[in-house]
């Protein structure tokens, strides 16, 4: 029950006592009040931001987070009060709908992050009220747009990837001029020989000045063969691009149906039919009407202009306005048209000699041309006429501002389209960056953590522990991951930074006699090799850090290899004695390097389900389990000092 | 270009899949952690997904984070089938309590039992030459292109050559959970 119509209850039930003198029957008893439990307050603490309500008040939606058992998760014994890490200022918005029972969309809030607290309390947007559903929708269609640019541009990157065919590179440079500068090229000579054509179409028009003895000459006729040169370098300019285009089309048949290929066919084809044609009197008439369609060239700049396919696109998406307009003119036409006639009809050598013929005039008028070749003559003509043209102002502008509309609406999204892709570029190279900084990283540490091997084993586990306590334990427990990774594959990460790699190849080296000796070892048909390195891993888990513990074993193995050129016998006898020790307690390792060995504990839980890793799992424990952690030989229970060590985790929120 | 077209889209899906895990003292009683430890476990659960479950694709996202350089999708794929254990397409956080629970404090049969479950794709109870040389190939995957020395085109296979040959007793092509187990222990 809403929280408004609840309080109102006992009002209605007093109310009822009116009903009992005229009541047939006797009145039912009133349900007896159970001894319900003492309301108790409860506290929400969100962010250091202490919120405090009756726990009924959360009850009343047991299907969220705060109404339901999910908030124990959130208990602070200590406290007694419910922690959560969240923002406080939504938390107001939340709380306030189980106060009200209506949602409430905050416009300052942005939409995706609104949308993950509304989800982590286990609220429906759907319930979100009136007053800010309209709001909210708009938002998140906004937003999906967005996202939905971005991925159509990011697959339109990958999509470079792949190889592609001699076809398909033609395509793609046809599509997008920026991809290759012979396609800019390409581009730019097309432009060019258009407006050449354009030109010299105009231009054949011109009269150019008298050859004596015969009358002015259009410059066509004048230079005739030189126009007619011109002409025939841009005919085959585009025949060759229209060929070429055709060859490299996907689909050719939706490319010959597509629009512009039927204005390049259009704008070449009066040429080869004038070719072909003889010069005929009868038919160079019709010859003539051609040469109009060569006009059409000039909306080969389409291609050339975003613009123009943008004014394109939005007369089509327009069309019903447009279509309106049109339809709403031919009536007022009509009707004037009509009207004038029988005004006019009397008056003498009136030029309204039929209805079609007052079609031109109220054309004109309508649309504020007046040409003032026909004028009414009779009274009734002027003031019908002055009507018309008052009308006509009106029914035109009427659709515009909906076409001008449509057209910002469409262009403005293109132009946050090439701006969102631009900036993408420069948010994407700094995310590159950023993640080779990682990586890069895990190099250092690993240069570090071999160092520290060879210097433990000299026995001065001073400058070991120095090196390592520069990194924090979240990155020492991912570089051990990487590191387990490598070890299995038997594969080491190259490094870009030509220093790095100066140091790296000893350490390549190192792990390449690594796996040579493993490899070697792998041969050798021993049952031992194989379950020592499966046992102990199983007390980790699985997958992946199976073969991650076998390597640790193999390196723990190796570290006495690695200093002395050990014989295959020394090594085998490592892994017998180790395999030993990991039958007792399969659920240790015996490594030696402080940092593997920390690792290993903290790393069960981080290791497994990558969710955790990146959370917060802290509790006070006595810091005095850690150092026992580390150097326990003996079997413990591994289940206690496991928990203590994966609560010195501390949360980084991305790696 | 291609412009969206401004219909009337409000039919969006709002597909969220919301899911509320058992109460606390079930899942004690069910796994074998103690109550703080759930306390802990969920609040980092639910920060990363907020909705309760995780799908394939925030697995493989958040698996993605740790290997940079390589492709991970593939084996966080094979990992998000192992967890999720009632082949719903998605890991609720009681999946993965039981998971962590076998993982970090099973017996040796359980964790066994576990990997096991891993490494057999089709869930048929044999591990083939193909399924391993699948896992063994997203794991190499992982490790991406630039690794020293270059990772060749045999590699995953030459691997699994060797450990197939141990592990598979009477030869017969597959490696069933008990010459899984046998070999692991011995």
């Amino acid at each position: 029950m809403a929280a408004g119509v609840a309080a109102w209850l006992p009002f209605a039930r007093a109310a009822a006592i009116g009903w009992m003198p005229v009541a047939n029957c006797p009145m039912p008893l009133a349900p007896a009040e159970k001894n319900k439990r003492q309301d108790e307050l409860i506290i929400l603490n969100v962010s250091g931001r202490r919120f405090q309500t009756w726990r009924t008040t959360l009850e009343r939606y047991p299907d969220t987070l705060l109404g339901s058992t999910e908030k124990e998760f959130f208990f602070n014994e200590d406290t007694k009060e419910y922690f959560f890490d969240r923002d406080p200022e939504v938390f107001r918005c939340i709380l306030n709908f189980y106060r009200t029972g209506k949602l409430h969309y905050p416009r300052y809030e942005c939409i995706s992050a609104y949308d993950e607290e509304l989800a982590f309390y286990g609220i429906l947007p759907e319930i979100i009220g009136d007053c800010c559903y309209e709001e909210y929708k708009d938002r998140k269609r906004e937003n999906a747009e967005r996202l939905m640019d971005d991925n159509d541009s990011e697959n339109n990157q990958e999509g470079s990837m792949p190889s592609l065919s001699f076809r398909q590179t033609m395509w793609r440079a046809f599509e997008n001029p920026h991809t290759s500068t012979l396609a800019l090229v390409f581009y730019y000579v097309t432009g060019f020989f258009i407006a050449v054509s354009v030109i010299t179409n105009v231009v054949e028009t011109v009269p150019c000045g008298t050859v004596p003895g015969s009358k002015e000459l259009p410059c066509g006729e004048r230079y005739a063969v030189a126009f007619f040169c011109l002409d025939t370098a841009c005919v085959m300019i585009f025949t060759v691009e229209y060929l070429l285009r055709l060859f490299a089309a996907p689909s050719r048949y939706r490319f010959i149906r597509s629009v512009m290929s039927i204005i390049d066919v259009v704008a070449i084809m009066p040429y080869y039919i004038g070719l072909v044609m003889t010069n005929n009197e009868d038919v160079s008439g019709a010859f003539v009407t051609l040469r109009v369609f060569r006009v059409f060239r000039i909306f080969k700049f389409s291609r050339h202009s975003q613009g123009l396919r943008i004014l394109g696109y939005t007369l089509k998406s327009c069309a019903s306005e447009l279509g309106f307009l049109l339809f709403s003119l031919t009536m007022a036409i009509i009707i004037f048209a009509t009207v004038m006639f029988y005004a006019e009809k009397g008056s003498s050598a009136s030029k309204f000699t039929s209805i079609p013929a007052s079609f031109w005039y109220t054309i004109v008028t309508m649309t504020t041309l007046g040409y003032g070749d026909m004028v009414p003559k009779t009274i009734a003509g002027k003031i019908f006429g002055s009507i018309c043209s008052l009308s006509g102002v009106l029914v035109i502008a009427l659709p515009v501002p909906v076409i001008v509309s449509n057209f910002s609406r469409i262009y403005h999204q293109n132009q946050r389209a090439d701006k969102r892709r631009a900036q993408k570029k420069a948010r994407l190279a700094r995310i590159r960056v950023a993640k080779t900084g990682s990586s890069n990283a895990y190099l250092h540490s690993k240069r570090n953590g071999l160092l520290n091997e060879a210097l433990e084993l000299t026995g001065s586990t001073e400058e070991e522990q120095h090196m390592t306590k520069g990194t924090s334990l979240i990155e020492s427990q991912h570089h051990h991951l990487l590191h387990c990774l490598e070890k299995t594959t038997g594969l080491s990460y190259l490094v870009d930074d030509p220093l790095l790699s100066v140091r790296t190849s000893t350490i390549k080296n190192h792990e390449f006699i690594d796996e040579q000796l493993f490899e070697q070892n792998c041969m050798e048909s021993s049952m031992q090799n194989y379950p020592s390195s499966r046992s102990p891993s199983l007390s980790s888990h699985a997958g992946l850090s199976t073969s991650c513990c076998s390597r640790r074993h193999k390196k723990s193995s190796h570290l006495p290899n690695s200093s002395v050129p050990a014989t295959r016998l020394r090594s085998m006898q490592e892994l017998s004695t180790i395999h030993i020790q990991c039958s007792e307690q399969p659920s240790l390792t015996t490594s030696r390097s402080s940092l593997n060995m920390k690792s290993d504990d903290g790393l069960r839980p981080n290791c497994k389900a990558a969710q955790i890793t990146t959370a917060i799992i802290s509790i006070p424990t006595p810091p005095a389990l850690t150092p026992e952690g580390e150097s326990r030989p003996g079997p413990g229970s591994p289940g206690p000092a496991a928990l203590p060590s994966s609560a010195n985790i501390v949360k980084v929120s991305a790696l | 270009l291609s412009y969206s077209a401004d219909t009337v889209e409000d039919e969006m899906e709002m597909a969220t899949v919301r899911h509320r895990p058992e109460a606390l003292e079930l899942l004690e009683a069910q796994s074998k952690f103690t109550k703080k430890e759930l306390q802990i476990l969920y609040r980092g659960f639910k920060n990363e997904c907020p909705s309760g479950v995780v799908n394939e694709e925030t697995f493989k996202e958040i698996y993605s984070q740790f290997f940079p350089q390589g492709d991970s999708t593939t084996y966080a794929h094979f990992l998000f089938n192992a967890f999720d254990t009632d082949h719903n397409g998605s890991v609720s956080f009681e999946d993965f309590v039981m998971g962590l629970s076998t993982l970090l404090r099973g017996t040796v049969q359980e964790k066994l039992n576990w990997a096991f479950n891993l490494y057999d794709i089709n869930k048929d109870g044999y591990i083939t030459k193909e399924e391993m040389l699948d896992i063994m190939k997203a794991i190499y995957d992982m490790m991406g292109k630039c690794t020293y020395p270059v990772l060749k085109e045999d590699a995953p296979r030459q691997h699994v050559e060797t450990f197939f040959q141990k592990m598979d007793k009477n030869k017969d092509g597959v490696v069933t959970i008990d010459e899984f187990i046998e070999s692991c222990q011995k």
